[in-house]
Order: structure tokens, then sequence, then C-alpha cells
């Protein structure tokens, strides 16, 4: 990156720095639908943070009242500790990336990353075709134009790009334009609805790699909204999962995967899904798993319904006869190579109980054959009746974090 | 083996004759072959209903270019496109911005301009003929209430082409606008909304950075038709002034029209055919040529 312009993106991390980003009680709806319910949020200077939902969840609404190409009904928005809710999206020192990428399609590559800052240091008359550039300022503003331009393409490699127009770019080089249209202005805030989504798996994968290097060197706040759980688990480093309009859970990834506020989170987060099994609170500090008991201390009155949430890789098949677990018939199996996933049918359960083996264990496992699913060692996650997450009462605190 | 080959090869050269055979028939006997005719009659002394032609060489095309009445022909027909085509395509893509930027009243506004498309040219000059009428007519009684004395408007010989213009311009107004309205549709919200994060704050940079780009291969397409459809112009100047005052509305299809048909002078009246021909020919070939070369994007 240059020594001249871009060296501003390096400005240390600062809670209260440019590129911070502190939302409060903001709501939103379109007609009768509430699709923001009272959002609350603060994102540090130089944060990569990850806004994870499924579709319709409010997520790109949010992104784009951050933005300022939607109004919010209630609530504040704050960029670099100054309130940004009147402010046009020019005005508001953010680029954004959009999910179609959104280039120009008459303009060259060059001319689509240059737009940005003509529109900003050229004025209407110094941008009119054939007269503009004999105007005085103009070439000296067009050579720095030129050069910003060309420090962005030498950064993200589309220099051989730049003469072409994006008709003739390939998903994966328009994505990277358009990334660099945003950066050439050095942005407080880069905003990324789904940028991925419309590149193939392969390439999905590659750009998320660049992407979180892109943060990495530019260090600047990246606020990123997507529905893929690969995409918020990789590259970000706090997540927020949305979901109807509320945010569920902010937290790094992991502690999204293996410490989970919410049913919902649970669910939403992990792949394959979590199980969730019925289960009653037992007088002898336990919870009766249909009808296996789990140890798990809690303050909860024996007798008390909760739901057990068991992930696939947190428990597998009974080795010994006798163990105690769930027994059931395996409905189906999925080898990955590196996982091999069962499908039980356990009675009792609606949908078939998910557990991971090693697939060199294949063999021990034919379709229609019993299974016995481990519970007594299992790492399980506690929820109350309405989907909140119920934390061990007396135990150690190891415990708590399945350790 | 070879031989299997070729006869199935022979097949298939078969079954694509016989499957294009129809259309290829009726292509040349409806259009290219009238077109083939129009312009052998071109290079006869043909007149309409005579028992026997003779060839003339390029008679015709050397009579014409060297009549004064074919000069001011041509002369007032590019006119007539040279003002039509620009103000109707200027005020069509104005009144398609105007009407998506609001959603109020939308249908309504979209009706009322498209009106003059739909009825009958025939029957709407007749309206603007009473509504232009010197002494009578609403133009001429309105201008009066403000003191300005207005002209014989379609007798005048310097605003009678001018009238014919306007009507001209008020009559495809409406066509260009739906194009322009279809195309405004057809542009992804996303690069106004890009436009907007990179800094387009007036509605003109809006305008430059998105509308008016995405809007080319609409644009050529409307400037096109336009400019045939002005090329064609006839029903009005048949119905409204014949072609004067003193020729000063006679126009190409015009000419065509009395000279093959009032005059019976089909020879003479088919090269001007052939002229009218190699405009609208000029124009598609323009189109496509633009098509391939700038406008479109992908």
């Amino acid at each position: 990156m240059g020594e001249t312009g871009l060296g501003m993106m390096a400005a240390a991390r600062d809670p209260h720095g440019r590129g911070s980003v502190v939302i409060s009680g903001l709501t939103k709806s379109f007609g009768q639908t509430a699709v923001l319910r009272g959002v609350d949020l603060e994102i540090p200077d130089g944060a990569f943070l990850t806004v994870l939902g499924p579709s319709g969840c409010g997520k790109s609404t949010l992104m784009r009242i951050v933005a300022g190409l939607e109004q919010q009904d209630g609530g504040t928005v704050a960029i670099g500790g100054g309130g940004v809710d009147g402010l046009r999206p020019d005005q508001r020192d953010i680029a954004m990336v959009f999910q179609s990428y959104a280039l120009y399609p008459h303009l060259t590559v060059f001319d689509n990353i240059a737009l940005p800052l003509r529109m900003r240091r050229l004025n209407f008359a110094r941008r009119l075709p054939l007269v503009g550039r004999f105007l005085p300022g103009v070439s000296a503003t067009e050579r720095e134009i030129a050069a910003a331009v060309r420090r962005v393409a030498d950064l993200l490699q589309i220099q051989p790009l730049l003469a072409r127009k994006p008709g003739q770019l390939s998903g994966g080089q328009k994505q990277r334009v358009a990334v660099g249209r945003a950066m050439v202005r050095e942005p407080r805030v880069f905003l990324m609805d789904e940028p991925l989504s419309n590149l193939d798996a392969e390439l999905r994968v590659h750009m998320r790699a660049e992407i979180a290097q892109l943060h990495r060197e530019l260090r600047t706040t990246f606020i990123y909204v997507t529905h893929d759980q690969a995409e918020a688990m990789t590259m970000s480093d706090q997540v927020v999962v949305m979901m109807e309009g509320r945010l569920l859970q902010v937290a790094p990834p992991s502690v999204i995967y293996e410490d989970p506020e919410d049913i919902r989170v649970a669910r939403f987060v992990g792949s394959p899904r979590i199980n969730i099994l019925p289960g009653r609170v037992t007088g002898r500090g336990g919870i009766d798993v249909l009808g296996v008991e789990v140890p798990f201390a809690s303050n909860l009155a024996a007798g008390s319904a909760v739901q057990v949430g068991i992930r696939p890789a947190a428990t597998g098949a009974s080795r010994q006869a006798g163990e105690s677990g769930l027994a059931g018939t395996l409905a189906y199996r999925e080898n990955l190579g590196s996982d091999l996933f069962l499908h039980v049918a356990v009675p009792g359960v609606d949908q078939a109980v998910v557990i991971r083996e090693e697939p060199t264990e294949i063999g021990r496992f034919p379709i229609g054959g019993t299974v016995t699913v481990r519970l007594a060692d299992a790492r399980i996650i506690v929820f109350d009746p309405a989907g909140r997450r119920i934390r061990p009462f007396v135990a150690a605190a190891g415990a708590r974090r399945h350790g | 083996m070879a031989e299997g080959l070729r006869r199935r090869r022979l097949a298939e050269a078969l079954a694509a004759l016989s499957l294009s055979g129809p259309a290829v028939f009726l292509m040349i006997l409806f259009l290219i072959g009238p077109l083939v005719v129009v312009a052998l009659l071109s290079l006869t002394d043909y007149q309409l209903g005579a028992a026997s032609l003779r060839y003339v060489g390029l008679g015709n095309y050397v009579e014409m270019f060297a009549d004064r009445v074919f000069q001011r022909s041509i002369q007032n027909t590019l006119v007539y496109v040279a003002v039509v085509v620009p103000a109707s395509v200027g005020l069509g893509l104005g009144a398609a911005l105007l009407i998506e930027a609001g959603a109020s009243l939308r249908a309504f506004y979209r009706a009322v301009y498209f009106l003059p498309v739909m009825a009958t040219l025939i029957a709407m000059a007749i309206v603007w003929e009473f509504m232009l009428h010197p002494t009578l007519g609403l133009i001429n009684l309105t201008l009066r209430e403000f003191g300005i004395e207005g002209y014989n408007w379609l007798q005048d010989r310097r605003t009678a082409l001018f009238t014919l213009c306007a009507i001209g311009i008020w009559q495809s107004v409406g066509f260009n606008m739906v194009l322009f309205m279809a195309g405004l549709t057809a542009i992804p919200g996303d690069l106004y909304e890009a436009a907007a994060v990179d800094g387009a704050r007036t509605s003109i940079d809006r305008f430059r950075t998105v509308t008016w780009p995405m809007l080319g291969p609409v644009t050529l397409f409307v400037v096109v038709i336009t400019a045939i459809r002005s090329f064609q112009i006839f029903d009005t100047v048949q119905i409204l002034t014949k072609g004067g005052p003193n020729r000063a509305t006679e126009v190409l299809l015009y000419t065509m029209y009395s000279e093959g048909f009032s005059f019976f002078r089909t020879g003479y009246a088919a090269a001007v055919t052939v002229v009218f021909l190699v405009f609208v020919l000029a124009l598609s070939l323009a189109k496509t040529w633009a098509i391939n070369r700038r406008v479109h994007y992908a």
C-alpha cells in the first residue's frame, strides 16, 4: 500500500475512532411489517463485524440504514462519534459493496474505480465531457486520481483489467473491481452486502480469504452482511446473529458456535444442525432425556421441561453394548470424507438425530442397523422451553464451556 | 460407413430445406420481390395502366435530381426529421422521467400522453385543422386573448412545415415516452444506490452517471424508430396542406404519391420510393453498426 493515501487506513484500533459505528434503538417498518425491532450495536474502529441471519431477518435493511440508503423510523446511527442520521450516503464517508456489484456497465474498470474520486474532487463543470478537461486544475487532479486508481488496482491485482468494461469480466473480477471502487476513496467504514453470494463455491472460499486479508491490511471497519455461516465464522472478529429484526447475540465466531445465548442461534449456526431433544429436570442434578439421565446442575425445579441441544460433533455412537444412550435405527448416512454423519431415527424424536463419526468406521454402521447415541458424556447446551439459554448453576466454571 | 454418413448428411440438408423453404419463399414473395420490382420499375417509363413500358436506364433519377419539386421535397423531409426526432425524443424522455419520478397519477399521465399514439392520425388531423383555423381556431383565439396575432398556420409558407412538425411531435412523444419508461424500469436500483454512495448528489449527477448511459440502447432504438416514422410523414400533409402552400410542405412520400397516383408516372414514383428506401436502409444500418459498437455494454 502506498505511503501517501492508503496509509491513513492503517490507523490503530480505537473504540471511538473515525471508523467506529454506534447504533442505538434502531427501528424500521415497511408498511405493517416491522423489519427492525430496536437494534443496539457498537462496532469499534477497525473491527470486522458480520451480521448473520436468514433472508428477511432485517440485516440488509440495517446495513442500508447505516449507509443512508434507507431512513430509519426511530433510533440513531453515529459514525466516528458523530451522528449521521440526516446525512446523505456520500456525506457519511462510507463505501458499499453490493451483492450485484453494481458496476457502471458503460465505464471501463479504471473509470468505475475513479468515479467516486471524480465525483468528490471535480465539480460539475469539470466533469463535463470534452470541455471539462480543459478547465484549470483538472489535469492535475486527474493525475492524482489515476495514481490512486493504480494503487488500488495494484493491491487487488487487477491492473490488466483497467481498460476493460464490466461485461468482459468474470464474477470474481467484477467482485474485485467493486471492492476497488469502495476502497479508492479510503472510507471510514466498508459495508458489504452479501458480496460473495453470486460467486461459485470455489471462488467464494478464495475471496473469503482475500477479503479477510484485505481487512488485515486496511484495518478499516468492515460491516459484512451474509446468510452464509461459513463466511461469518471464517472472516470476522465479531458475529451478530440477527433474526426477526432483533439481534440475538453479538460475540466472536467461536462463542457463537460453542456458547449460543438462544436456541435460534444454536440452530442457525453449525452444519449439520444441532440436535434438539426434549428433556426434563430430575431431582438428582441431571436432565432426563428420553429416559437417559444426563448430568446437568441447575436450580430449576424438578420436573421442569427443558430443551437439550447436542451438536453432531459433540457426541457419537456408543462402542460397547449396554452403554446408556438413545437407541435408534440408522436411517441415512453421509460420508463427506473428513466426517461421517449418521442420521439416527430415535423413537419419540421427530427429526433424525445426527451424530458425527470417523469415516474409517463406516463399516460398523450399516443402514437399517441399530445405533445407540451416546448421551452420558456428550457436551450439551440447555435451553428453556422459550429457547433461552440455561447455564449450569453450581457446576464449576470449566463445565460451562463444555471443557 | 462413408456411404451411410453421406446419406445422412443429404437427409439433413433436405430436412433443412423443407423446413426453411416456406419462410424463405414467403419472404421472397412479400418482402424482397416487391423491392426488386420497385427497383426495376424505377428504370422504366411505366405508367399506371399502360400496356407497355420502355427501359430508360437512370433517366428517372436524372430527371428527379434536376427537379425543383423533388429537391424541395427532400429538403422539407430532412427539416421535418431534424425537428421532430430531437424534439419528440427529448420530450418523450422528459415525460418518462417526470412520470416515473412520482407515484401519484402515474397511470393517468401515461394514458394521456399515450392517447395521440392510439388515436387515428387522420381523425386527429381534422381536429388540428379546426384548432389551427386562422379566425375560429382555438389556437389563434387563445393567442388573441394575450394580444398576439396568430398566423394562418397551415396556409402560410413560413409556418406550414413547422406546424406539421408540431403535430408530428405531439403524435410521437407518447410512443417514445412509453419506450423510455420501459427502459427506465429496467435500470437496476443498485446502480442508483451505488451512485448515491459514490457521491452523485444531484438529480443531474444521477442522470449523467446512471440513467442516461443505461438508457443508451433504448435511446438508440427510439431515435431510429422516430426517424423512420418521420421519414414516412404523409397523412397530415395529405389531409391538411396537400404539399402547399407553394410546395412548402412537399415531402418525399407525398411526392411519390402524387407522381404515382395523381399523374400515374409509376416509373418515376418508383425512383422516388428507391430514394426513400435508401434513407430508411441507411438508418437501419447505422443502428446495427451503433449497436455492435458502443451502446450495448455486455
